[in-house]
């Protein structure tokens, strides 16, 4: 455990040193604003104009606001996670630094889990931002928060599965760009496998959009843990740390 | 401390070390020899576990790097051919990172730190990032975090590749204040670093050991004999090289005397003595009874570089100091 936090710890203050951080930061949090000013501005007119008709009841914040705009940020983290985990293997590989933490008393898998966590981290202030947003909601407005929560362990869960997937690809190469580009291509993949569903029902196809990260992310936006969501999340990860560990074992035979 | 045996390393197309066994007593300094693809780095990174042998073993302070891994990390600096460091740090910063990674930590962590600062020259540069340091700086940055807990074993590989000479005489020195406490195994392919360095050579080519020895027995063992230069004058102002040459010639002990030089005044012989005769007093008696000026006498040791070249039985294959990259 200590020697995870040691490479969490060093991860952090690399990724908050450059610019990097304060770029995703930056570019995330105005993209999000963005979005959370539609979403609002949308949902005034349209409370407006039902008031006007006179008709429907109270209209809920969780359900026209907060659900869509998390599904948002579900896709939206799919262009930046590959941001966030090029570098941590690639970099370390194309300086040699990897020599540093292979020959030194740590294990692999301490050195993996340091590093997901900080590009988890990272992820989380992201989140951070839509957290400030979210909050004027509660100012103003009276959602409700424990779907809005059930939303944000789901979106870790899912940032989880493809920053593992992030990381082991970065593990593949010694060029940041090919690590980024290669996890843009494997996220965007996962996110477009459901729609398949939309036409076929035969086994393949089921089989194939159960793949498709974003589809289980509908439960938590809904408010709803779902376990079989839950599991895959948890199964991603699980699958995505354990292939980087061997592939960091492997960079030992080949390299 | 470290034990090889019939180490081997081979790849998909070629075979970078090819069984060779090699050992070396606590606290001395070792240097590792051999032109570029030797093998050099290849054997060095299975001592430090970062790759793991096709077969044989090695052994680093009794512990196998395969079976034992973590205890022969503990055991061992490492400093690699590039070192290790990241632009982004400052050199603080970074020994403590490296430190911590090595177990160290709290008060002890902060003393090794400035001792190892200290010592390595970069004291003056802690507050400064890695990344803007100069070649020489960032070389002693990556000594510095080899030693910084202290460990059994050294592993330098070309730990003065691309210095200017100044840097390099002051890395010499500081790897040889090390020893002792340490035992250092450090790879080149600059012959005189071994010889101003290390006491025992190895030297390997194509991937196997070509000589394990000292370096005066090297030196001196090679052809089995001695030979020596001698400078002769004649006390009135002449000398008569052939007569020099003549009364040499019947010295015991010698084989062969060849003129170097010759001049009306002046005579230069290169004296060959047959193996095991040490014949450098007789040589001065001789010139000396017989009436000449001994102006100079010393021994032509082989450098290291004649061994090498007769070792590998290569072309001059090295090269110049401070080349560049190999990968």
């Amino acid at each position: 455990m200590r020697n995870v936090a040691i490479i969490w710890k060093k991860e952090i203050d690399s990724y908050f040193v450059s610019p990097v951080a304060y770029l995703l930061l930056t570019m995330f949090g105005l993209i999000f604003g963005f979005f959370f000013w539609n979403a609002v501005s949308y949902f005034v007119i349209i409370g407006i104009e039902s008031q006007m008709r006179g008709g429907g009841g109270p209209m809920s914040v969780n359900e026209y606001v907060i659900r869509p705009l998390l599904s948002n940020v579900s896709v939206v983290g799919l262009f930046f996670i590959p941001m966030i985990t090029m570098r941590l293997f690639a970099e370390e590989k194309r300086t040699g630094t990897i020599e540093l933490l292979a020959t030194s008393p740590i294990r692999d898998i301490e050195v993996i889990l340091g590093k997901w966590l900080a590009a988890l981290t990272l992820y989380g202030c992201m989140l951070l931002f839509t957290a400030l947003n979210f909050s004027f909601l509660f100012r103003y407005g009276n959602p409700d928060w424990k779907p809005l929560a059930v939303g944000y362990l789901g979106l870790l869960l899912q940032a989880g599965g493809l920053l593992a997937v992030g990381t082991l690809i970065s593990t593949m190469t010694r060029n940041q760009i090919i690590a980024g580009a290669a996890t843009f291509g494997v996220c965007l993949l996962l996110w477009v496998l459901e729609w398949v569903s939309g036409y076929e029902t035969a086994t393949w196809a089921v089989v194939l959009s159960y793949c498709s990260v974003i589809t289980h992310f509908e439960s938590f936006a809904k408010g709803v843990i779902d376990s079989k969501d839950l599991v895959f999340y948890v199964s991603l990860i699980f699958l995505g740390l354990f292939l980087t560990s061997r592939s960091m074992e492997s960079l030992r035979w080949r390299a | 401390m470290i034990t090889v045996e019939g180490l081997t390393k081979r790849y998909a197309r070629h075979v970078a070390v090819n069984n060779i066994s090699f050992s070396v007593e606590k606290g001395q300094i070792v240097g590792f020899l051999g032109p570029n693809g030797a093998g050099k780095t290849t054997t060095m990174r299975i001592l430090t576990c970062f790759l793991p042998p096709t077969a044989g073993k090695a052994t680093v302070a009794g512990f196998d790097v395969l079976e034992q891994p973590m205890e022969v990390k503990r055991r061992i600096g490492y400093l690699p051919e590039t070192p290790p460091v990241y632009p982004e740090m400052e050199v603080a910063e970074y020994l403590r990172f490296v430190g911590k990674l090595k177990g160290l930590s709290g008060a002890n962590l902060g003393h090794r730190v400035d001792e190892v600062s200290n010592r390595c020259a970069v004291a003056d540069v802690k507050h400064k990032l890695i990344g803007k340091l100069s070649k020489g700086y960032r070389q002693r940055v990556g000594l510095a975090q080899a030693i910084i807990h202290n460990p059994d074993v050294l592993i330098l590989d070309e730990p003065t590749a691309g210095l200017d000479p100044k840097q390099i005489n002051e890395t010499r020195d500081l790897i040889k204040s090390l020893a002792g406490d340490h035992t250092i195994i450090l790879s080149t392919h600059i012959l005189p670093e071994v010889e101003q360095t290390c006491e025992q050579v190895i030297i390997i080519s194509q991937g196997r050991v070509v000589a394990t020895d000292s370096v005066q027995n090297l030196q001196s063992g090679t052809r089995g004999a001695e030979t020596i230069r001698v400078e002769v004058s004649g006390r009135d102002g002449s000398i008569e090289a052939g007569a020099v040459r003549q009364k040499l010639e019947q010295v015991a002990g010698v084989s062969r005397v060849v003129l170097r030089e010759s001049s009306p005044q002046l005579a230069v012989l290169e004296v060959e003595s047959l193996k095991g005769k040490v014949v450098r007093g007789d040589i001065a008696r001789a010139v000396v009874q017989a009436g000449w000026n001994l102006n100079e006498l010393h021994t032509a040791a082989h450098t290291l570089e004649e061994i090498f070249l007769q070792l590998t039985g290569a072309q001059p294959t090295l090269e110049a100091p401070a080349s560049g990259e190999k990968q």
